[in-house]
């Protein structure tokens, strides 16, 4: 294609419609038109000059409004679809593979729950299907707004003044007639108090307010891109850490993935309303629905190692803070917040156990078991001891008359021992779990009687770190002043010629808010008693309706 | 009385102004017969005096309640709708004040009793804040929330008297079978409020254990005659009604029996009215859109829009995004409230680029203006009630 010389000598890129520089029409089509096309101000964009290569019919594709909004609303209908069942995150099973969720989905949710499963919409959201697609919609955002952005900034950069006659009465807003002598000049004074930008050249002025506000789709656009950008970059190493720990009140633990960094749990505390004193207004509520959580909060401590010491050397570690964590209220360090997420209440800690002859009743003394670091032999002192032959944590049955322990999680300790006395001096074998004795090697003289417990609470907490939340909130707020600046400001120019015969020739045009514009003409005029100004779009309306009228009496009458 | 009365007595007064203002706009609008600005700007400013009575009885019931419980009233369905009654109104109040339009208020008033006696409908005791909820956050999301969803809500009212104007209902078309939907449905929430008060007044209640889906024994009370049973259910009330069949574990029928109720309710009250005015209700309205100045009518809906948009993005996407980080530890998890909040978003921004780019103006927009309508309730009441998620505080 050609580049297309105006008569005004100044050459346009190829597809202009309106001459760059004095807004003649360019095209056959445009030249019979009433008003001027004046979207992207009769720029050549590129989509709708070229259709030949293959790339131009991509860019053309991707450039388009109709696609853009065909890929929102493709996005708007599979993301109601992930709501339909909760999706696989959301879905509560023992023990989390592929095969366990397939059988939830299955269980609970009949053939639709297959089928849903086997679609994929389980897991919508990571499904190569939905990132494509978001990933068409970055493409749609930046291609259309490249081919908008590129011919209009060059368009309204290059304005020129002075305007060719049939570029200004093809304007909305237009005048001509006679005027004062100092009718220009006053225009000028009064457009400058209204804080309009005027340029002057030779017989002609151009007034022009709010040009920013046309970057405002762009700039929005930009936004969005830098979010979607921000969200592909927490898929590389390095920018995101999401990691669980449970920790024990007294535990000290290394934090995963924040090397050097410990955590101590003084102390996990859950709270529910009481209904009384302060909270009495409550009272109602709590009653209905039976209790109501109030506070779920882990004490911590949090330590360093020097840089220098060794990994996972702690006796160096030096505290860097205290600090409750509770929900909304994380702790915050180097970059990572740690949260209170989750917890168990009243993990066994420690069992005391007293030694008695089953006969007399007689105690041979007391002793404690650590559920977490058990000795191998308890003494208690003349020929008396304890030995603990085995030690099943989470204690879940025999098998082939071994004791099998489910976890290392102190839920269900089972205890195999033998006691030695004074009386049995080759000790006695006994097996013992929570409220039940097994003698296997058959009567003892002596049994361990359970006397108290000691418990804590375990918390579970959230380590994370996403170092993506800054250019997050960049996108954010770019979107935001974006959307503010186009939608809430608007272009409004004049332009102004006295013609060769003295009379003067006035156009306006703004890219939205006409009311607004005729407001400021309305002073302008008046105070430099410019010529009455017409709004042609409504003259051609009012025309149309006429004509309309005129047909229905017209068919009235025959 | 204490603080929590005079609160609940401000929200009835505010509910018996905006229906006394709703007739007042109605007979306004109708009483213009020539279609003369100066009759319908009389009546018009009574009745708006009346709403802006109401609107301020309605804040004060906000402030006490806030004063009452110490947090701000927005942390349950029952206070969220009132809410959103609330910033529905104060919309519309400060688009009157800037248009003019008696025909408005008769439209958006109605939908604002209706919201408001919807939200009747649940626990309305003062609560407590779960620990979640602790937070400056939740005045700035939820707030930010339900003013942009109250003006998005003045889109779709303007766009529904575009529609009443517009459609022809002496025609069968799918616009008038659509529009008549609309209608229909603003009187299923009218039958969900008669069924809901009729039992409640009559004190109903039977109770059921039934097996959940995770295989345990729970139990459930129904506050409304059992037309569907929950899985395996054992009634435990003698002397009421034993439910017609039993559903699946996953779906709560205590629920489905309450939707059932209010289509039951409603479709006959539905009848009723087209057996009385042997006319679509939609038609019924026709009079009153007479003197509709349709463009203004679409000036209207995108103005809102625009406001509204910016609004919902900053409350529901970027502020929920930065709670969600300092609470759940991430910005956005799919949970079902925040891709609905999602969708609302995606679905104006559709609205916009085809308003803009396509010149999809007047009919279509106004079109557009009642889904986007649409998708808020649907975030507010089935996201609430049938989509369990974090966000389920009903």
């Amino acid at each position: 294609m050609e580049k297309l010389q105006c008569k005004c000598g100044h050459v346009n890129p190829p597809g202009t419609i309106l001459c760059e520089s004095c807004g003649r029409s360019l095209t056959e089509e445009e030249q019979h038109k009433k008003l001027a096309d004046m979207r992207y101000e009769g720029t050549a964009r590129r989509s709708q000059t070229y259709n030949k290569s293959i790339i131009d019919k991509i860019w053309n594709f991707f450039s388009s409004v109709k696609i853009g909004v065909s890929i929102i609303v493709l996005l708007l209908i599979a993301a109601a679809i992930g709501t339909i069942l909760p999706q696989a995150q959301y879905v509560n099973v023992p023990v989390r593979n592929d095969e366990t969720i397939k059988a939830y989905y299955a269980d609970v949710y009949g053939e639709i729950g297959k089928i849903y499963h086997f679609l994929g919409f389980h897991d919508l959201y990571s499904s190569a299907w939905f990132i494509i697609l978001v990933g068409l919609l970055a493409i749609s955002l930046i291609v259309a707004s490249l081919d908008r952005f590129v011919p209009l900034y060059r368009s309204l950069k290059n304005q020129r003044v002075l305007r060719h006659r049939s570029f200004m009465n093809k304007q909305r807003i237009y005048a001509e007639g006679p005027a004062p002598e100092d009718a220009m000049e006053k225009a000028e004074e009064k457009l400058k108090e209204l804080k309009y930008k005027v340029t002057l050249d030779k017989n002609g002025l151009l007034a022009e307010k709010g040009r920013f506000s046309r970057w405002g789709p762009y700039v929005n656009h930009i936004g969005l891109i830098i979010f979607l950008f921000g969200v592909m970059l927490r898929m590389m190493p390095g920018f995101y850490v999401d990691e669980t720990l449970w920790i024990r009140e007294g535990e000290t633990r290394a934090i995963p993935e924040a090397p050097g960094y410990f955590l101590e749990s003084k102390d996990f505390t859950m709270e529910t309303y009481t209904g009384e004193g302060d909270e009495a207004k409550f009272e109602e509520a709590i009653d209905r629905v039976g209790s109501v959580a109030k506070n779920y909060q882990t004490d911590i401590v949090l330590y360093q190692t020097p840089d220098e010491s060794l990994p996972g050397a702690t006796d160096e570690m030096e505290q860097v803070k205290e600090h409750a964590i509770k929900v909304n209220q994380p702790l915050k360090f180097d970059g990572y917040a740690v949260y209170q997420m989750d917890f168990r209440q009243n993990e066994l800690r420690a069992m005391t156990f007293d030694l008695t002859n089953k006969e007399t009743e007689e105690s041979l003394g007391t002793f404690t078991i650590d559920l977490v670091k058990p000795e191998k032999s308890y003494d208690l002192g003349d020929d008396t001891r304890v030995d603990l032959m085995g030690y099943y944590p989470d204690f879940s049955g025999f098998e082939n008359g071994e004791p099998q322990t489910e976890t290392p999680v102190p839920n269900n300790p089972g205890f195999l021992v033998r006691m030695f006395t004074p009386e049995t001096p080759d000790g006695e074998v006994s097996f013992i779990v929570i409220q039940n004795t097994i003698e296997p090697l058959g009567e003892n003289q002596y049994k361990l009687t359970f006397q108290s417990a000691e418990t804590r609470d375990v918390s579970g907490l959230t380590i994370r770190k996403d170092r993506t939340l800054p250019i997050l909130g960049l996108g954010g707020l770019i979107f935001m002043i974006g959307v503010a600046q186009g939608m809430y400001f608007n272009h409004r120019r004049f332009w102004i010629q006295r013609q060769e015969d003295g009379e003067l020739v006035l156009a306006g045009h703004t890219n939205k808010n006409w009311f607004g514009l005729k407001k400021d003409l309305d002073q302008v005029s008046g105070f430099a008693s410019l010529p009455a100004y017409i709004d042609q779009q409504e003259e051609i309306e009012k025309k149309e309706k006429l004509k309309k009228e005129q047909k229905l009496e017209g068919d009235e009458l025959s | 009385m204490t603080l929590a009365e005079i609160s609940s007595n401000l929200l009835y007064a505010a509910f018996i102004a905006y229906l006394i203002a709703t007739f007042v706009f109605g007979g306004a609008v109708k009483g213009n017969k020539e279609g003369s600005f100066k009759s319908e700007g009389r009546w018009g400013k009574i009745a708006f005096t009346i709403t802006v009575i109401g609107f301020l009885a309605h804040l004060g019931y906000f402030i006490t309640r806030w004063t009452a419980t110490g947090h701000p009233p927005l942390s349950n369905m029952f206070e969220f709708t009132t809410a959103f009654g609330m910033t529905l109104v104060g919309g519309f109040i400060i688009l009157y004040v800037l248009y003019k339009t008696p025909v408005l208020g008769m439209i958006v008033l109605p939908v604002a009793l209706l919201i408001i006696a919807f939200a009747s409908m649940f626990p309305s005791e003062v609560s407590p804040l779960i620990p979640a909820l602790q937070t400056n956050w939740l005045a700035i999301h939820v707030s930010t929330v339900v003013i942009a969803e109250g003006i998005l809500a003045i889109s779709a009212g303007a766009g529904l008297i575009y529609l009443l104007k517009v459609v022809d209902m002496n025609k069968k078309s799918k616009q008038r079978f659509w529009l008549e939907a609309i209608m229909y449905s603003l009187v299923l929430v009218i039958g969900f409020v008669i069924a809901s008060t009729f039992f409640s007044l009559t004190g109903y209640q039977s109770d059921f254990t039934y097996i959940n889906k995770d295989g345990n024994e729970a139990s459930v009370t129904y506050n409304m005659p059992a037309l569907v049973g929950m899985n395996e259910y054992t009634s435990l009330t003698e002397g009421t009604m034993e439910p017609f069949f039993a559903t699946p574990a996953v779906i709560n029928a205590s629920k489905v029996t309450t939707v059932l109720w209010s289509f039951f309710v409603g479709t006959i009250l539905y009848w009723l009215i087209r057996l009385i005015a042997r006319k679509r209700i939609a038609a019924i309205f026709k009079p009153f859109v007479k003197n509709v100045n349709l463009q203004l009518m679409d000036e209207i809906n995108y103005r809102a829009v625009i406001i509204g948009f910016p609004l919902f993005t900053l409350g529901a996407l970027i502020f929920a995004m930065i709670w969600a980080q300092i609470a759940w530890s991430r910005f956005w998890g799919w949970d079902p409230k925040e891709v609905w909040a999602l969708i609302t978003w995606l679905f104006y921004a559709a609205y916009l680029h085809l308003r803009l780019g396509k010149g999809w103006q007047g009919e279509k927009s106004a079109w557009l203006g009642v889904v986007g309508f649409a998708i808020i309730m649907f975030n507010l009441v089935a996201v609430n009630l049938i989509l369990a998620g974090l966000h389920s505080y009903a």
